[in-house]
């Protein structure tokens, strides 16, 4: 009776040393599926997922405070994604109609600025260029879409252009399953 | 290597690539006639866009006089090409026209009116005549200049494959003529007509890479070619060249195919010929080459094969960078009634075309008029069978069935698991595919999607960097303030605390110190101020007012 006492209490006490040392020396600074989840998310920093940008969502979902479907720039895709690494089932996105609108960037009218600032320090990545009573102007490569330079323009002199398609850009089409209309194989 | 069977061919080892089909070739038809120029038309339109790479930076304005062989956009990334002018003639236009490429879409072009003179520009470099004298970055630096791409379809610019890198020993020089693709054959035509100007060619690259010796790969249904090549050979006296005839079989004029049968060497997946010590050319680059080295002249046109049951009288030309495809089908005789497809390439790799008002670039090999008996359009695809037959087909032993399901399904990771990106896109599966699944273009359809996406990953991380930069400037900038606030709040603290040191009133204390001191000193002393005698009534005045002003202090 003694001697099963006492191993028990012993192999409680040595598994508790090890995982007490296990817990500080294997210590992990972070949420690491933060990161994870982070990198799945578009990057807009659009906000319109009701989070201040795409980490503090990340966290959100990470703490299980938000649903997966609030992302429209990132679309069924990201949610799809994000179903997997999470291992939750897909829901239909939130907002379709935002995730169906185009990618566009912000491009401001040079004529009308009238150099108030407001929207370079509206932008969330640096993208607008300009100084105080300066013209401003886009830098269309870093813009990524998130409209949120067009509200605090005094003079609604920023519009949204879509993306145009190019050669570059350009993707095949997925094939038309009942036809081979494309290529010229017979 | 040991995957590759060896056999002998025309008395000659050689190495047998995996699956390949055996296909009518087709060729007869556009080898009746012989090899003809292509007259320049009225007008030429040459798009930026004729190579892989970073587009060239346009160097004329409309209303410009350009003579030919003039530099017109110049290459400055090191992957780009420079484009010159094919004929003499005014800038008229510069902007977007529809360029051959599947997706319809315009691209920037030059439009050239020609003035018929087909004057030649007195810019041109010296000719090189004697290249063995010049050295391997001279000679480079020359093929940069005539803006030479790879004229076998892939148009990567040709001073970069010329330039291995440091460390890559090139051995051996493959010369691509096999010209596997039913249909074309303009290559052939260039080895009947020019096997001179491709060995010179050839004698110049192998210059230019010490390579020891040089393969030239020709399928066996070109006798005509084989023969001119080798008597060139002969003529040249160079016993490192070795022209060879192998079994024809599609697609052996793949680069890494014919490395395989000529050499029996795989190249790595994602790697590229230089990393086993060969460079492969095309002939036709070759002869570019040839004409930069020795002529001075940049690339400016090249041979096209026009046919097809749906072009009246098919045949090979030299044609003019920029002239369009409809100017040289009406050149071909025109098209016939039951003109069906067009198609730029070949039947199993070319891409249709739907309009004919598109200009012919440095890629351009082929064009292709079909009939619809020829090439039946639509047919239906149904399920697939499973039969396997696409899999002992493909010529890089992927597992095409696993490519298709994962990339209809979107799995894009799956496909690349299956190495996609192996795939050639040479058709062989769709081929053979009695399902007639268009299975090339959901590989095609994958690559692009994962490209996308590649993409976009690349600029949210940038995204992401430039957000959290902006965060962490943000907050410096609030600490920043904090901290000049703090120590404003500070140094008022303090000086409610030592409010009677303060300096200021010290100093003034001091002074009226010192002047008491001095006033009595003089009074003690009977002195009196000088300026007290004498004085005026209102002089008097003012200073009993000045006394009673201080008495009432």
């Amino acid at each position: 009776m003694l001697t099963a006492i006492l191993t028990i209490t012993s192999l409680a006490v040595i598994f508790g040393l090890l995982l007490g040392y296990a817990n500080i020396r294997f210590h992990v600074d972070g949420d690491p599926i933060v990161d994870k989840i982070d990198s799945l998310l578009p990057q807009t920093q659009c906000g319109q997922c009701g989070f201040a940008g795409c980490r503090p969502y990340a966290e959100a979902i990470a703490e299980g405070d938000a649903d997966i479907n609030k992302c429209p720039p990132g679309g069924e895709i990201t949610m799809i994604a994000l179903s997997e690494l999470l291992g939750k089932d897909p829901v239909p996105l939130e907002d379709e109609e935002a995730a169906d609108s185009p990618r566009a960037v912000a491009f401001i009218v040079e004529e009308e600025c009238i150099g108030c600032t407001l929207c370079i320090q509206a932008c969330p990545v640096d993208a607008i260029l300009g100084a105080a009573k300066s013209m401003h102007t886009v830098i269309s490569d870093e813009c990524t879409g998130c409209k949120l330079c067009i509200p605090p323009c005094p003079v609604e002199c920023i519009h949204m252009h879509p993306l145009e398609e190019n050669i570059s850009n350009w993707k095949w089409p997925f094939p038309d399953k009942t036809s081979d209309s494309e290529v010229a194989h017979g | 290597m040991s995957r590759l069977t060896q056999i002998i061919h025309a008395g000659r080892k050689l190495w047998h690539f995996h699956g390949g089909l055996h296909i009518d070739d087709h060729k007869d038809m556009s080898l009746q006639r012989p090899l003809r120029d292509a007259q320049i038309p009225d007008r030429l339109v040459i798009p930026l866009h004729q190579h892989i790479g970073e587009l060239p930076v346009l160097k004329v304005k409309i209303g410009d006089r350009v003579l030919k062989g003039q530099l017109i956009a110049e290459a400055e990334q090191y992957v780009s090409a420079n484009i010159h002018a094919p004929s003499s003639g005014t800038v008229i236009e510069v902007g977007e026209h529809a360029i051959s490429h599947p997706s319809g879409l315009k691209s920037v072009c030059i439009t050239l009116e020609t003035d018929g003179k087909d004057e030649w520009s007195n810019e041109l470099p010296e000719p090189m005549t004697d290249y063995q004298n010049f050295s391997t970055s001279e000679l480079g630096q020359r093929i940069r200049w005539a803006g030479i791409v790879g004229m076998g379809g892939a148009t990567c610019p040709s001073s970069v494959k010329l330039n291995p890198g440091p460390g890559k020993k090139i051995n051996t020089l493959i010369v691509n003529g096999a010209e596997c693709e039913p249909y074309i054959s303009c290559d052939d035509s260039l080895m009947q007509n020019h096997a001179d100007n491709i060995i010179e060619g050839i004698q110049i690259v192998m210059h230019m890479l010490s390579a020891k010796n040089c393969l030239v790969g020709i399928e066996d249904n070109k006798p005509k070619a084989l023969q001119s090549m080798q008597s060139a050979v002969e003529k040249s006296g160079n016993n490192q060249i070795e022209i060879i005839s192998i079994p024809t079989i599609y697609p052996s004029g793949g680069e890494k195919q014919l490395i395989q049968i000529l050499t029996g060497k795989e190249v790595p997946s994602h790697g590229l010929p230089a990393d086993i010590g060969i460079v492969c050319h095309n002939v036709g680059t070759l002869e570019a080459i040839y004409e930069a080295v020795i002529l001075g002249r940049p690339s400016i046109s090249r041979l096209v094969t026009v046919t097809g049951q749906g072009v009246k009288e098919p045949g090979n030309f030299r044609v003019a960078n920029g002239t369009s495809i409809a100017n040289l089908v009406a050149q071909a005789g025109g098209y016939t009634a039951d003109a069906d497809r067009l198609i730029q390439g070949g039947p199993m790799m070319g891409y249709t075309l739907y309009d004919d008002d598109i200009p012919l670039t440095k890629g351009a090999n082929c064009v292709l008029v079909t009939t619809a008996e020829e090439i039946p359009s639509n047919t239906p695809a149904i399920p697939c069978i499973r039969c396997g037959r696409c899999a002992e087909a493909c010529p890089v032993e992927l597992l095409p069935q696993q490519l298709y399901w994962h990339a209809r399904s979107r799995d894009f990771d799956k496909t690349q698991d299956f190495n996609l990106f192996d795939c050639i896109e040479c058709g062989c599966c769709s081929h053979v595919c009695p399902s007639h699944i268009p299975l090339v273009q959901y590989y095609r359809y994958a690559k692009t999607e994962i490209w996308t996406k590649e993409e976009e990953k690349r600029k949210s991380d940038i995204a992401r960097q430039r957000h959290e930069f902006r965060q962490a400037r943000l907050e410096r900038i609030e600490a920043e303030k904090k901290a000049r606030l703090r120590k404003k709040k500070e140094d008022l603290e303090n000086k409610k605390t030592s409010d009677t040191k303060d300096p200021k009133k010290a100093a003034i204390e001091a002074a009226m110190k010192r002047a008491a001191e001095k006033k009595q000193k003089m009074q003690e002393s009977g002195v009196k101020p000088a300026n007290t005698e004498a004085l005026t009534t209102a002089q008097q005045k003012q200073i009993d007012e000045a006394d009673k002003r201080r008495g009432d202090r």
